[in-house]
């Protein structure tokens, strides 16, 4: 192929690394009114009183809002396609407080100064209620956190209020209790990993101001320009027509992104004033009234034989998902849908149920990996404690029980698995990092050990039966095109993947596509930019519309030449006939269609198309961690990370390849560094980079990336996806690396120095 | 409220600020709006400037410190950050650019206070400008790509 799967610079970096002005933050009016929110220090309780009127008499103050103004009709925060499985379980405020942080109160001022005064004077009584702030505990609890009559579940997702149950759900194929008691060998385990923040660099934000046509203008940080549309319009309880979203570029997502988090206030303050109004998060703000993973305690049951077949598998995820059921009901189907398939070739049975449970903490959200990152870390960990169980080479146990191409995985919706280089990405990894030699630990003798460990990972490309990706594709004069899409790029380079994909099919180069999404009253529909959906799906609406483009042009060719268009050919600079015929015009360049479509034309030359997709093919990824560890302090150093992704053909190797040491990079801090604790008021202690420490240039180690590319028959070129595969290996193989250096099983993240040390003492005992 | 003059970007400026303004909201009202802040607590490193060619930490820099002083964003350093900005492009490693300004200055005064740094010293250096997207690894391949035009440029070392 010409343009895709090249190394192609992204469109817009030239700007991105001069610093050019293109962020939600670098737009605002100069007089928009500053808005803040006023956060409760409690994590359950009701507002008895609220008294805002010394506050309205700041210099400066425009408007404070409390829950006694919101409109009293329940929404959910969650980018999803309508109707959300997730509950409508929100109010713009609500009198009942969730947790520690809940929205208060909504300040807008003409600056910050009057409005910090502002907060500090409104007076609010709290009858403080007891919190559930143990997820164990939650299910059945005595205290409900959303006790209310008219909190609604739209979809059949095994919620029940009356529980602090968001969701419930058993599933499976085969007899598993059969299986299991017919396995040589049956282990059960329980991990547990935590509400990890995204800590995308930019904090959320959103500017809001009213247009020429009195609509209520959003312009965000957002993944989800259309989900927004719907759920402003919702919570405002305005028509949607009377909104309009646009996203600028985007400091980065990971997911956050994929939630309301900040829209809804400044668009209330606009809709309220008829002014342009500013919010911003801090990075307090953003670390403990985000959307952060949701933590998850999974029970793990794997049955196998002697030799290594692994004939069973059983997953019990207990996941939190905080005061709010934002993306509860769906992510923790990740955790058993995604790690399960991957042992696919001996499995008879599995069974995979789930309760989600609603606390009074920050609610969770979408992160990378989706649910599927908490149960890889936990399957793949099992898998690797069998190993040891069996004595087996980890490597050499997943050789024979993983997922081969052609095969069904009843564990992953009976879909058939047509494109799979799980195989060669083992195979490749193990090569590279020398497994051979270094597997499982060498004695530095200075009191340090080197060991390695391993990991595998899948995830989807797109929702099946639910996703629409869209593109619109117009020639312009000059013959360029345009491509608009409702897709967003939040860094990960999908306008320039996109460009590449039209520029394939039009037979131009990539500088010839011009890129412009998105915006609600412009672009094709299109879900978002999540679930891995972009580059597959949205790709097939590209490689669609262009195609139906090619046509048109050859129409207009044929009709200038006075052939028909069976007789054309169009080779991205003309259209031409196949054989040429003396004394006649065999040939119209492009640049004379395009001229030739803006007079007297009865031809389209701009095309939309809409996709779905019945499957979600997985890309597969295999990871190896080499790992150094001080016995003397528990000190541990990520070394090298070699990885080798399946992401059938990578439509742009650069940006494949960065988005996979990104995630990898993510991955280690999740392992080793990001904790999320609660105090006694259910107040986070990592509320800032200060406690929340994300992996710097000096704590990744080298991490070396490679492709082992299949081909996946229902995407137009192969592809699939690559964002979010990326980040589920570095917990399991990390955890198995210190396992092979200390002989100490870490079920629980992060594995800090502080429980590697308590670890090898208590085993020392 | 009081008068503050420095020099931004080479040109003198004067503008009325208070007595707890911030060097990065300063800059960012007089336009420089490269000048990103990604949190509260000078662990990020995204709204380095250099004061008098050093770089520091705009968010946690009082702006009537800069009473006289010179002061430089990446919006008077665009040919140096074009220049090696290209071979950030050329890995993809710019990613989502929200850490890039940050990122830029203090790699340009690496550049210019060690212009052979080893990998570790790299790493040192730079230690102080997180990125969440890139896993550092394509900075890092940048940095040593330019730093080998560059030396090509001279004819070698």
């Amino acid at each position: 192929m010409r343009v895709v799967n090249q190394p192609i610079r992204k469109k817009d970096a030239m700007s991105l690394v001069t610093g050019k002005p293109v962020y939600t933050g670098d737009m605002v009016d100069k007089n928009a009114l500053v808005v803040k929110l006023l956060h409760s220090p409690h994590a359950n309780a009701m507002i008895q009183e609220i008294e805002t009127s010394v506050a309205m008499k700041v210099p400066g103050i425009e408007a404070i809002f409390t829950y006694k103004d919101v409109p009293q009709k329940r929404f959910t925060m969650a980018g999803q396609t309508y109707p959300e499985p997730s509950p409508y379980d929100r109010l713009i405020m609500d009198q009942h407080i969730r947790y520690n942080g809940d929205i208060v109160a909504i300040v807008a001022g003409e600056n910050e100064k009057a409005v910090n005064k502002a907060m500090k004077l409104i007076k609010v009584k709290y009858d403080v209620l007891p919190a559930v702030l143990d997820f164990r505990t939650a299910k059945d609890n005595e205290t409900l956190v959303h006790p209310e009559e008219n909190w609604v579940a739209n979809c059949p997702v095994g919620a029940d209020n009356k529980r602090n149950l968001c969701a419930h759900e058993v599933s499976g194929h085969g007899d598993i209790d059969a299986v299991m008691a017919d396995c040589d060998i049956v282990m059960e385990r329980t991990y547990h990993t935590k509400a990890n923040s995204q800590a995308m660099m930019e904090t959320f934000r959103t500017y809001t101001y009213m247009d020429t046509y009195g609509r209520l203008n959003i312009l965000s940080a957002t993944q989800i320009v259309f989900h927004i549309r719907r759920i402003v319009a919702q919570a405002l309880d305005i028509p949607k027509s009377k909104v309009r979203v646009t996203k600028p570029r985007i400091g980065g997502g990971f997911g956050a992104k994929q939630t309301s988090v900040t829209e809804v206030y400044p668009a209330f303050v606009t809709w309220k004033t008829g002014k342009p109004a500013y919010l911003v998060y801090s990075r307090e703000e953003t670390q403990t009234c985000g959307c952060p993973r949701h933590e998850m305690e999974l029970t793990v049951k794997i049955g196998a034989m002697k030799d290594g077949r692994i004939r069973g598998l059983e997953v019990y995820t207990l996941s939190n998902t905080g005061a709010y059921g934002e993306h509860g009901p769906t992510t923790v189907g990740l955790s058993g849908h995604k790690p399960i398939p991957l042992y696919n070739k001996y499995q008879e049975a599995h069974r995979f149920s789930y309760d989600v449970v609603y606390t009074n903490v920050q609610a969770a959200g979408a992160y990378r990996g989706y649910g599927a990152t908490q149960g890889i870390f936990a399957v793949e960990t099992i898998v690797n404690e069998l190993a040891a169980e069996l004595k087996m080479d980890p490597v050499a146990l997943r050789e024979l029980n993983i997922v081969r191409e052609g095969q069904v995985m009843p564990a992953y919706y009976g879909e058939t698995c047509n494109s799979c280089a799980l195989d060669r990405c083992l195979a490749a990894t193990a090569e590279r990092i020398k497994w051979n030699e270094k597997y499982p630990c060498k004695d530095m003798g200075n009191g340090k050990i080197r060991s390695v460990g391993v990991a595998m990972s899948m995830q989807g490309s797109s929702i099946s039966n639910c996703d629409v990706g869209g593109a619109t594709i117009k020639l312009n004069d000059d013959g360029f095109y345009a491509l608009h899409i409702g897709a967003a790029d939040m860094g990960t380079g999908c306008d320039t993947v996109l460009a590449q994909m039209a520029a394939e099919v039009m037979e131009c180069d990539v500088d010839n596509i011009i890129v412009y999404g998105a915006d609600t009253d412009i672009s094709p529909y299109d879900s978002g930019s999540y679930a891995s959906s972009t580059t597959y799906l949205t790709g097939n609406a590209v490689a669609d519309a262009c195609t139906k483009l090619r046509e048109s042009l050859q129409k207009i060719g044929a009709s200038i030449m006075g052939c028909s268009v069976e007789e054309t050919g169009f080779d991205g600079k003309k259209v031409y006939r196949l054989e040429a015929v003396e004394g006649e015009k065999n040939e119209v360049s492009l640049v004379d269609i395009a001229t030739a479509s803006m007079v007297n034309n009865y031809y389209e030359t701009q095309f939309t198309s809409m996709v779905s997709s019945p499957v979600s093919p997985p890309p597969f990824m295999v990871g190896m961690a080499e790992v150094e560890i001080d016995t003397e302090t528990g000190d541990i150093k990520v070394l090298n990370y070699e990885a080798t992704v399946d992401c059938g053909t990578p439509i742009n190797p650069n940006l494949a390849r960065v988005q996979t040491e990104g995630g990898i990079g993510q991955g280690i801090g999740m392992a080793l560094y990001e904790d999320i604790t609660y105090g006694a008021d259910g107040a986070i202690a990592e509320n800032s980079f200060m406690q929340y420490k994300i992996p710097t240039r000096q704590d990744v180690g080298r991490i070396h990336v490679e492709f082992e590319a299949s081909y996946e028959p229902s995407q137009h070129f192969g592809a699939k996806s690559i964002g979010e595969v990326v980040i589920n290996t570095p917990s399991p193989a990390i955890a198995h690396a210190v396992y092979k250096a200390t002989g100490v099983w870490f079920r629980e993240l992060p594995i800090t120095p502080e429980k590697i040390l308590k670890g090898l003492q208590e085993k020392n005992k | 409220m009081m008068e503050l003059k420095f020099s931004l970007n080479g040109k003198k400026v004067s503008t009325i600020i208070e007595a707890d303004s911030l060097l990065i909201d300063v800059v960012r009202d007089l336009g420089c709006l490269s000048v990103k802040r990604g949190c509260e607590t000078s662990n990020c490193g995204l709204c380095t400037v250099f004061v008098n060619d050093k770089p520091v930490l705009s968010c946690s820099v009082l702006a009537a410190r800069v009473e006289g002083q010179n002061v430089t964003t990446l919006e008077g350093l665009q040919e140096e950050a074009a220049e090696f900005g290209a071979f950030l492009a050329d890995q993809g490693a710019e990613q989502c650019g929200f850490c890039n300004p940050g990122f830029m200055m203090n790699a340009i005064a690496m550049f210019r206070e060690n212009p052979h740094p080893e990998e570790e010293e790299i790493l040192s250096y730079l230690a102080g400008n997180l990125c969440r997207c890139s896993g550092y690894e394509g900075q890092l391949r940048s940095i040593q790509t330019y730093l080998a035009f560059k030396d090509s440029q001279k004819g070698g070392v």
